[in-house]
């Protein structure tokens, strides 16, 4: 009995160490290590690095960042609530599937979304393809690549299953009986929708608007590719001043600034979610779902879709077209080649072109990519299963109890830390003793372990959370012990949580940029940094490749994405 | 004086004929009742009434006019749901006022109104309450008070007590029926508990898969029910098979257990309904029954006796007395003739 206590006590010890010490080893310490190393460098050189700045300029980063955020998230949240009222309250033919499908931009790598919107509308993109050869324009007239309004659709396209998500979810719960109601007592359809369901929806929508807001907040892969070097926000800023400049205390100054701005932004995105968890009048989806039968109903529908269609999958659909084609630039024959479809740049990726001892064929990158994905997921769910027991667990010590109220908001932290921001502290933490992991092969999937951890989480907790105690007490009273209990009552319950846990860390693991790109070393590149490196190298032959890099790796994700969808029917997670 | 008139109405849900051809009246200021099981269409007939589905056929009239085309928000009929439906968001006040703020009524007119309902639904002093924190009554009565606030020309009641328990649903029931007369409110409530429908209507309708079985005042359908249908929903369960046979120039019920007088037109097999109360021990006039004594249950002013008589279980409601045999007994009843009704095939 002794021993049995003793274990118990240990094995409960073991649940809230394991991601406490996570989370200080790997987050707090290379944070805390960022902030010593510049004080340092600052009392070197006698506060000259950071005197050199140009104020103005990074105010206007600054303002930059906010403004162009500001402006993504409104966008995101107009362009995302009729589709979300279309996904909530209708079923029609290819819901499914168009709801995977618009899933995907999310949990791609914002490479590939850049790179998908620079097939369509870059300098060698479709547009400019179609405007070159069949219009006879002899400049290519599509310039959206490094202006804001790329940058602006671009957010868009990555954040727009968010609104879907968070907001679809509520909503689709939401009693139907509430409006109908309002309609009974005399309210217009409008006045039913501004005087009830908008206001039942706001807090939904809020927690989805931050969420949204700390994405494109630190928006990275986007704006290097698709801004240029003319817009730069923070994040930007921050990997310049550290790669080009190599002005550390600048660099460090500018993280920390923002991460303050996201710290904040996730206190309150903690205590909305909180809000919106209260419990709201439900209804079971059978009840809630209605058929497309009235012809505007139909016209809405048909809208939603089609904008749906050009926002999340042309995008998409573009990429892997312009991977299938050759448009043979490099021979000069400016505006007058002749696209063919081709297969080369498929070829191409198996080829050691340069025949260099230190030349990596890009299909390894895609092998080291899928061995830090899966590093990834064992690691992420080992340390997730941990956070989201301790966390859905009422507990008896009021010590725990304080420990396990802090730790919650603690783990949506690296949610809101800039990759690259992490991405520095983990080079110069684990640069040195007494962590050297400079040469470890854990060294990048512990960053991608890190910035997945609040998604794993996240998708946990619901599930365990119902987990109630009487089932416990019940199955342990028809006889079940421990073990039989954690099998029959416990997995089954939390078993497809758990697969949308690994494939998500999968999903992110396999796209992370920001902290793969300062951490990388030349000869271990993964799949985004083997695409940023061939979209970085001139010629039509290197574009390709990108291009067909970009399929491969969204093809994986996709995969993943849809096994998910397949999985989640009916259950409901936070992303 | 009609109020509401259905005609011929018809509808179809996810390609399943919910409604089938349902017409009835309602007077002005009468309480009618939809009785039956769930799933036979009640709740849709409401939805259809209020306009929140369309009819596929028929017409809806109010006092003679089409309501063909016109929005919910335009009949002003009032509905409460049967999960009531009230706005978490706004307190009790905002929910009663809502329907008065849609009228775009004064404030002070608004203020007055709702004191009005919290009088009448007895809540005074609960005006800035959530009405997450209300007891279930509580909440009932706030939903009651918000469907009456913007006086509904018809109020429609869809299971309105189903979520309380049965001490709370009885005083409710008559509570509820006492302000609607108060309020010589026309109504509709739609319930699947008899004993609600017999307290709260006037007259009742009783629906089967879409369609209208019986209608008739409660008095009427308890004691000529229609169908064997009816008699079950009403709770009376001895149904035996039986025939009426003719002979020497009189009409004869032949039961399992015998045969007694009984004026009919035609002959024919059907069913026989034997009524719970229509048996006394050792009685003289009618049917005798014999049988064992299978269970009896002490009710207070009544015992509940199951009776096996040869293959048919039957249970019986009488007086207790000292005449009753033990359990597992021989016990000899007596049926009344007119306790006996019969249902031709």
């Amino acid at each position: 009995m002794r021993n049995l206590l003793l274990a118990r006590k240990w094995g409960s010890a073991f649940v809230w160490a394991l991601p406490v010490l996570f989370l200080a080893l790997f987050y707090f310490y290379p944070l805390g290590s960022i902030v010593v190393f510049a004080l340092q460098r600052l009392a070197q050189d006698g506060g000259e690095s950071l005197r050199d700045l140009n104020w103005a300029y990074l105010g206007r980063v600054f303002g930059f960042t906010v403004y162009q955020a500001t402006l993504s998230t409104i966008l995101t949240v107009i362009a995302g609530l009729p589709a979300a009222y279309l996904f909530a309250r209708y079923e029609f033919r290819g819901k499914a599937l168009l709801r995977s499908l618009s899933t995907i931009p999310f949990v791609l790598p914002t490479l590939v979304v850049a790179a998908s919107f620079n097939a369509l509308f870059g300098p060698r993109g479709w547009a400019n393809l179609a405007a070159l050869n069949l219009l006879g324009f002899r400049e290519a007239p599509f310039t959206l690549t490094n202006s804001l309004t790329a940058i602006l659709i671009a957010h868009v396209f990555y954040n727009l299953t968010i609104v879907l998500r968070l907001v679809g979810d509520v909503w689709s719960r939401l009693d139907p009986r509430l409006a109908q109601a309002a309609r009974c007592l005399g309210a217009t359809p409008w006045q039913a929708f501004w005087k009830v369901t908008l206001p039942l929806l706001l807090p939904a929508i809020f927690s989805a608007a931050l969420l949204v807001f700390i994405f494109d907040f630190t928006s990275f892969g986007v704006i290097l590719i698709l801004g240029g070097p003319r817009y730069a926000t923070l994040e930007v800023e921050i990997y310049y001043q550290m790669i080009a400049l190599f002005n550390l205390p600048a660099a460090v100054l500018l993280s920390l600034i923002q991460l303050g701005c996201t710290l904040g932004l996730t206190v309150i995105y903690h205590r909305l979610s909180e809000i919106v968890t209260r419990p709201l009048p439900l209804a079971s989806q059978k009840r809630v779902l209605a058929r497309l039968s009235r012809p505007s109903q139909k016209i809405f529908a048909f809208l939603i879709i089609a904008f749906l269609f050009v926002f999340q999958i042309l995008p998409l659909l573009a990429l892997v077209g312009r991977s299938f084609v050759y448009a043979g630039w490099e021979r000069g024959e400016r505006g007058l080649s002749i696209p063919t479809l081709s297969f080369t740049a498929y070829q191409e990726i198996f080829i050691n072109r340069r025949a260099s001892l230190f030349y990596i064929p890009p299909i390894r990158a895609i092998g080291i990519s899928v061995a830090y994905g899966l590093i990834t997921v064992f690691l992420g769910l080992l340390l997730g299963l941990a956070a989201a027991w301790f966390l859905s667990r009422q507990h008896d010590s009021p010590a725990l109890e304080r420990l396990r109220r802090s730790l919650e908001p603690l783990i949506l932290l690296p949610l809101g830390t800039s990759s690259v921001t992490l991405g520095l502290g983990f080079l110069l933490a684990f640069g040195k003793a007494p962590f050297d992991l400079r040469s470890s092969p854990l060294l990048i999937p512990l960053a991608h372990t890190l910035v997945a951890f609040p998604f794993i989480v996240r998708s946990l907790l619901p599930a365990l959370r119902s987990i109630r105690p009487r089932y416990h007490q019940a199955a342990a009273v028809l006889g079940a012990n421990q073990w039989e209990i954690a099998r029959r009552v416990d997995l089954p319950i939390i078993g497809r949580a758990v697969l949308v846990a690994g494939v998500f860390a999968f999903g992110i693991s396999m796209g992370e940029f920001g902290a793969t790109a300062l951490l990388t070393r030349p000869e271990y590149p993964t799949l985004p940094i083997a695409i940023y490196r061939f979209l970085g190298q001139p010629g039509e032959l290197n574009y390709g490749q990108s291009m067909a890099l970009s399929v491969l790796l969204m093809s994986i994700t996709a995969a993943g994405m849809i096994l998910i969808e397949r999985f989640r029917s009916g259950e409901v997670g936070e992303f | 004086m009609e109020a509401l008139v259905l005609q011929n109405v018809s509808k179809a849900l996810e390609n399943q004929q919910i409604l089938h051809n349902i017409s009835f009246k309602v007077e002005l200021g009468e309480i009618v009742a939809l009785l039956g099981p769930s799933g036979c269409g009640k709740s849709t007939t409401l939805a259809v009434i209020a306009g929140l589905l369309d009819a596929d056929q028929g017409e809806i009239f109010w006092k003679g006019q089409s309501l063909r085309g016109i929005p919910p928000h335009q009949r002003n009929f009032g509905l409460m749901f049967q999960d009531l439906a009230l706005f978490p968001h706004l307190n009790v006040f905002e929910n009663i006022a809502f329907g008065l703020r849609m009228r775009k009524l004064s404030s002070a007119q608004i203020q007055q109104r709702v004191q009005e309902m919290l009088v009448l639904v007895n809540l005074q002093g609960f005006e800035r309450r959530d009405v997450a924190n209300l007891s279930g009554g509580e909440m009932q009565r706030v939903a009651l008070a918000r469907a009456l606030a913007p006086q509904p020309q018809l109020l429609m009641l869809d299971e309105p007590l189903a979520s309380l328990d049965r001490t709370l649903r009885d005083r409710l029931a008559l509570e509820l029926r006492h302000i609607l007369r108060q309020m010589n409110q026309t109504a509709i409530y739609v319930t699947h508990d008899q004993e609600e429908a017999f307290t709260v209507a006037d007259r009742i309708i009783l629906m089967k898969e879409g369609k209208i079985e019986q209608t008739g005042t409660p008095h009427e359908i308890y004691q000529k029910p229609v169908s064997p249908f009816v008699a079950q929903f009403l709770g009376m369960k001895n149904l035996v098979e039986a025939e009426i046979l003719y002979e020497n120039g009189q009409s004869w019920l032949s039961l399992p257990w015998g045969k007694i007088s009984h004026p009919s037109q035609k002959a024919g097999k059907g069913l026989a309904l034997i009524r719970p109360t229509g048996a006394v021990v050792d009685g003289k006039e009618g049917l005798q029954l014999k049988g064992k004594l299978v269970q009896k249950v002490f009710r207070g002013d009544h015992c509940l006796l199951e009776v096996q008589c040869g293959a048919e279980l039957l249970s019986f409601s009488i007086p207790c007395s000292m005449s009753i045999p033990p359990e597992n007994e021989t016990l000899t009843l007596t049926i009344r003739p007119e306790s006996i009704l019969f249902f031709a095939r």
